[in-house]
């Protein structure tokens, strides 16, 4: 089956700035795809190259078999776009603002029934008549993914779309981005809220510099990495001993956190360490590594 | 939420129902703040009608059986499109850019082409609103029936399409209004002020009439005139051949601007 968007040897340069290294990978039709990476890792120059908004110095990129420049029509109608900014026309109300870019993509009024229901999903119907400028943050950017959407396309690329919005209305967009999955759609997501991509995609790219540092279903990200976190509540007047000092990964006050590794690192053997040493271990907590953890682990920069 | 997937709209080789909204759309922009888009700039053009009237009626006869009042009004008319029509693009564009909303026309399945046509399209039509809009206020200044229509109509839509076209390399040039405002204040005022809105250029030193041959928008002026009265400075063959050339080699650099996304593609 045509792959959902195909990315082969991709290279962006911006003068002395090498934006992209050769980046190759493939999507699936069908797919709910995360694409993380720290700020300046390439990804929403990826993404710009995808959508037509920037030219790749070299490489190939098409979506749903459609090449993105010499194939431009039918890759553009394939594709929808949710901006990573809050982007708006000032001179027209939220229903013109749709009518306006189904009809870009060629639909009429045959269109308009689904604009209504995309309205309607998205709580926008009473707002439909004002002007976006009235709105809030979030509820232009629920025109954004409304605009993406006016013209059905198979594949869906929201570039953070949570980035700055309260909490429940991105569990709804999470909540409607589920609904578009189930639907058929091919969903692309980038953010920053790795507890997002955990949750709902199925495979994981994680970008670094230009780079692809890594490609797998996010249950195998998280199973391949060995090693898992533990919490203990210590007391006591004891000196951490070297040997499990260089297992501790925070510390805060009476708190330690601990990276173990799979078969090398016992709980036992740290606590018999501790007791030892002459401190109380008053409480107990394990944790299994979360995304942001292989994450940093992978790029090396903790602000992430 | 079931979304099939369009296969006539995959396999459409041009894309009218786009070309359309897009034009549809720069209409509406204008129209919605009529009273910046065509109001004003036809108050602005009565000022100098009023003015220059009253200063040089009497003193100035530059075509016989002409009075200056009438002379005036086409120069003035073509100016107003001139500007007009450039300031359509050119803004709209700049606009765009500088809001981030450009992205949802780039997005779009639209080639260089059909951009094109439409941005010239909704130009010519703001232009057509000013011009008819200051042809009527100026007949309350004096009747003034069209000698060569054609000739005027043919004038007005080739010399607002070229504005339009000027407009949208500046609008694509653009990085922020300032750069627009200089634009306009530097090239597109003087041109038009020096093209013989207020004259005729036979009225000039020898040297400033030979110059002002090499001003294109002298033969847009000169040209429109004609359809008024029927005589002009120079044949109308060579304005309306100036201005088609004119045209021709502005959209040739527009198109290929929009084609290489040009500061808007990067």
């Amino acid at each position: 089956m045509t792959q959902a968007i195909r990315v082969e040897g991709v290279e962006k340069r911006y003068g002395a700035l090498h934006a992209l290294k050769g980046v190759s990978f493939g999507i699936e039709q069908g797919e709910y795809f995360g694409l993380l990476g720290p700020n300046g890792a390439g990804k929403s120059t990826l993404i710009n190259i995808t959508a037509g908004l920037v030219r790749a110095s070299g490489g190939h990129v098409s979506v749903m078999g459609h090449d993105v420049v010499g194939a431009f029509r039918p890759a553009r109608q394939s594709l929808g776009v949710v901006p990573q900014e809050i982007v708006y026309d000032p001179f027209f109300s939220v229903r013109d603002i749709l009518r306006i870019q189904a009809g870009y993509f060629g639909c009429g009024r045959e269109a308009w029934p689904w604009i209504e229901e995309l309205l309607e999903r998205l709580d926008l119907t009473d707002k439909c008549e004002a002007s976006i400028r009235q709105l809030s943050g979030g509820m232009k950017r629920r025109v954004l993914i409304a605009q993406a959407l006016v013209h059905r396309p198979p594949v869906v690329i929201l570039d953070e779309p949570t980035a700055g919005v309260d909490v429940e209305l991105r569990r709804t967009l999470w909540e409607f981005t589920r609904e578009l999955h189930a639907a058929g759609h091919t969903i692309v997501l980038t953010t920053h809220y790795l507890e997002e991509a955990e949750a709902l995609c199925e495979r994981i790219a994680i970008m670094d510099h230009g780079e692809l540092k890594a490609l797998e279903k996010t249950g195998d990200f998280l199973a391949r990495h060995p090693f898992r976190f533990l919490r203990l509540s210590i007391d006591g007047p004891g000196t951490v001993p070297p040997a499990i000092e260089r297992l501790v990964c925070a510390r805060d006050n009476d708190e330690l956190e601990l990276r173990l590794t799979r078969g090398q690192d016992s709980v036992a053997d740290v606590l018999d360490g501790l007791r030892d040493a002459g401190f109380r271990v008053t409480d107990v907590h394990t944790r299994e590594p979360s995304l942001e953890d292989i994450f940093v682990e992978l790029t090396g920069d903790s602000d992430e | 939420m079931n979304s099939p997937v369009d296969q006539a709209a995959l396999a459409r080789r041009f894309n009218p129902r786009g070309t359309w909204t897009l034009f549809q759309k720069e209409v509406r922009r204008f129209l919605s703040v009529i009273g910046q888009t065509v109001l004003a700039p036809v108050i602005t053009a009565v000022l100098y009608l009023l003015v220059f009237q009253h200063v040089l009626e009497d003193r100035v006869n530059v075509y016989p059986g002409v009075g200056y009042t009438a002379f005036l009004i086409p120069g003035l008319v073509m100016m107003s499109i001139i500007q007009n029509a450039f300031a359509n693009t050119s803004s709209s564009l700049t606009q765009s850019k500088i809001m981030g909303n450009l992205v949802f026309l780039l997005f779009a399945p639209l080639s260089a082409a059909e951009i094109f046509v439409a941005f010239v399209a909704a130009a010519i039509v703001r232009a057509t609103c000013v011009a008819a809009a200051l042809y009527a206020v100026g007949w309350l200044f004096i009747p003034l029936p069209l000698q060569a229509p054609l000739a005027a109509i043919a004038m007005l839509i080739l010399s607002a399409a070229c504005l339009a076209v000027l407009g949208l390399i500046a609008g694509i040039l653009a990085q922020k209004f300032d750069h627009l405002a200089a634009f306009q204040n530097f090239f597109i005022m003087p041109f038009s002020f020096l093209s013989g809105v207020f004259y005729s250029i036979h009225s000039l030193p020898e040297f400033w009439e030979h110059a002002s041959r090499f001003n294109p928008f002298f033969y847009m002026i000169d040209g429109f005139r004609y359809g008024f009265f029927g005589v002009a400075d120079a044949p109308i063959s060579h304005s309306v051949g100036v201005v088609i050339l004119f045209f021709v080699l502005l959209s040739g650099v527009a198109l290929q601007m929009l084609r290489t996304g040009y500061k808007i593609r990067s």
